[in-house]
């Protein structure tokens, strides 16, 4: 899907960036909640479901899973990184 | 607060005639403390910067040496530096960079032992540390200190920066309760790392510092900021605090939570497919096979001591104490029988049962064993 007004920007971050093959993505996601949202990358991208400890913000906030999702909301998959 | 001298009058002068510094937060900069655990590619840019700007007292903390193929980030070092200890290396670097600080150099490893003697002493902890053992250590010290850590990561071209336990804030375990599983997450020397991440990343971690040392701006307290030295993005987001992580009053076994060290369950009884598991990871622990000679001869597990049941009163002492037991027989009942026994004449509590015997290892674990 083409950047629009009709659509979530997805932000990928550290392994999630390796795994998807992706620095961003857009997708419509109206409606759906993050679990929701989690649950479809992940059956797309199956290495996702590896990640114990992935955090995933809305609008540059961490929030409940059960938050739904309205248009122009953006999200960024975060994994904690340990180099030094 | 500490006075200035002339001379760190006419060193710190571009400092002084800023308004948000002045002589007054040069003062509160000569009387903090700050300690840098780690003097790798982080900690070489905090290192350099937190002396130039005379922070009065500094401790590095790093138990390696120096290996060639850090200088393609850690800037602290020189060609020559190859070899020898990073601790010490560095305190001759940063010394002759400015002879005003009082250094204080630790060429060791932290770990549960020393983490809170050590940290004690610091007003501030950076954190220039490769893995994630070290984070939550450093972490859990500090919330058990009361002190406030400044966090720094990087991964291949991308960066992460916060600050910890701050005014209240949150803490590492706010932001990430669970850490990865070992494998999940790969760290420099194995994956790489661009050589000037470190310095944008470790710059970001020696200006927080300075920030909470004067006072002024905003302090990425309770936010996280992502790095890409790809496309230049720069990424905060939230994240708020739980205060049960604020409830620990001691630390914990830092490998096991990050799952490094793997641990032998004393549950009652174990399967053929996990004895066969923590035989492979080669995992401390004494197999005895409490079957009799004859049996023995038919068969048996590799590396297992043979006490046949018949004399293990006699030969108690060969039992280990401190580390687990599995003991076996041909169907797990035999050695059942000693663990009963061991357990209640002999108090021990490190004992697993076989409970399928070698029967079941020959079936799930070895089907080429002679059977019996």
């Amino acid at each position: 899907m083409e950047k629009s007004v009709n659509s979530n920007k997805i932000l990928f971050f550290g392994i999630t960036k390796d795994i998807t093959g992706l620095s961003e993505l857009y997708l419509n996601l109206e409606g759906k909640s993050i679990a929701t949202f989690k649950e479809e990358l992940t059956l797309k991208f199956p290495k996702l479901k590896l990640l114990s400890s992935l955090n995933i913000a809305l609008n540059h906030e961490y929030v409940p899973l059960d938050l739904i999702i309205s248009l122009g909301d953006e999200i960024a998959l975060i994994p904690p990184v340990s180099g030094g | 607060m500490q006075s200035l001298s002339i001379e760190e009058k006419k060193r710190y002068s571009r400092h002084i005639i800023l308004p948000e510094v002045g002589i007054e937060g040069q003062q509160k900069l000569k009387s903090t403390s700050v300690l840098v655990v780690g003097a790798g590619g982080l900690g070489s840019p905090v290192l350099l910067y937190l002396t130039a700007a005379g922070i009065g007292h500094i401790g590095i903390l790093d138990f390696d040496q120096v290996d060639e193929s850090n200088l393609q980030r850690q800037i602290l070092y020189s060609t020559n530096d190859v070899g020898k200890s990073k601790a010490k290396s560095a305190l001759t670097h940063l010394t002759a960079l400015n002879p005003l600080i009082n250094f204080d150099f630790f060429e060791e490893r932290l770990d549960n032992h020393n983490a809170l003697d050590i940290l004690g002493n610091f007003d501030i902890i950076v954190d220039g540390s490769d893995n994630f053992q070290t984070r939550y250590l450093i972490n859990d010290a500090c919330v058990i200190l009361g002190k406030p850590w400044v966090f720094g990561s990087i991964y291949k071209f991308e960066g992460q920066v916060s600050v910890f336990n701050y005014n209240n804030g949150p803490s590492y375990r706010c932001l990430y309760p669970t850490p990865p599983l070992p494998g999940e997450m790969d760290n420099c020397s194995e994956i790489g790392v661009i050589g000037v991440l470190p310095g944008i990343i470790g710059t970001y971690q020696a200006n927080e510092v300075v920030k909470m040392v004067l006072g002024i701006g905003q302090v990425l307290s309770g936010q996280l900021l992502v790095f890409d030295a790809l496309n230049m993005n720069q990424y905060k987001v939230k994240f708020q605090k739980n205060s049960d992580n604020f409830e620990l009053t001691q630390l914990v076994d830092y490998e096991v939570f990050c799952g490094t060290k793997k641990v032998i369950n004393l549950n009652d009884s174990i399967s053929p497919k996990d004895l066969a598991i923590i035989i492979e990871d080669n995992l401390d622990f004494q197999l005895i096979d409490v079957r009799e000679n004859w049996e023995a001869e038919i068969c048996k597990i590799h590396n297992s001591q043979l006490i046949p049941l018949s004399q293990l009163g006699s030969k108690i002492e060969l039992i280990s104490t401190t580390k687990p037991v599995v003991f076996y027989c041909h169907h797990g009942l035999r050695s059942a029988q000693a663990i009963s026994f061991l357990k209640s004449k002999h108090n021990f509590t490190n004992l697993i049962n076989l409970s399928s015997g070698i029967h079941g290892w020959a079936m799930e674990v070895d089907n080429g064993m002679e059977q019996y």
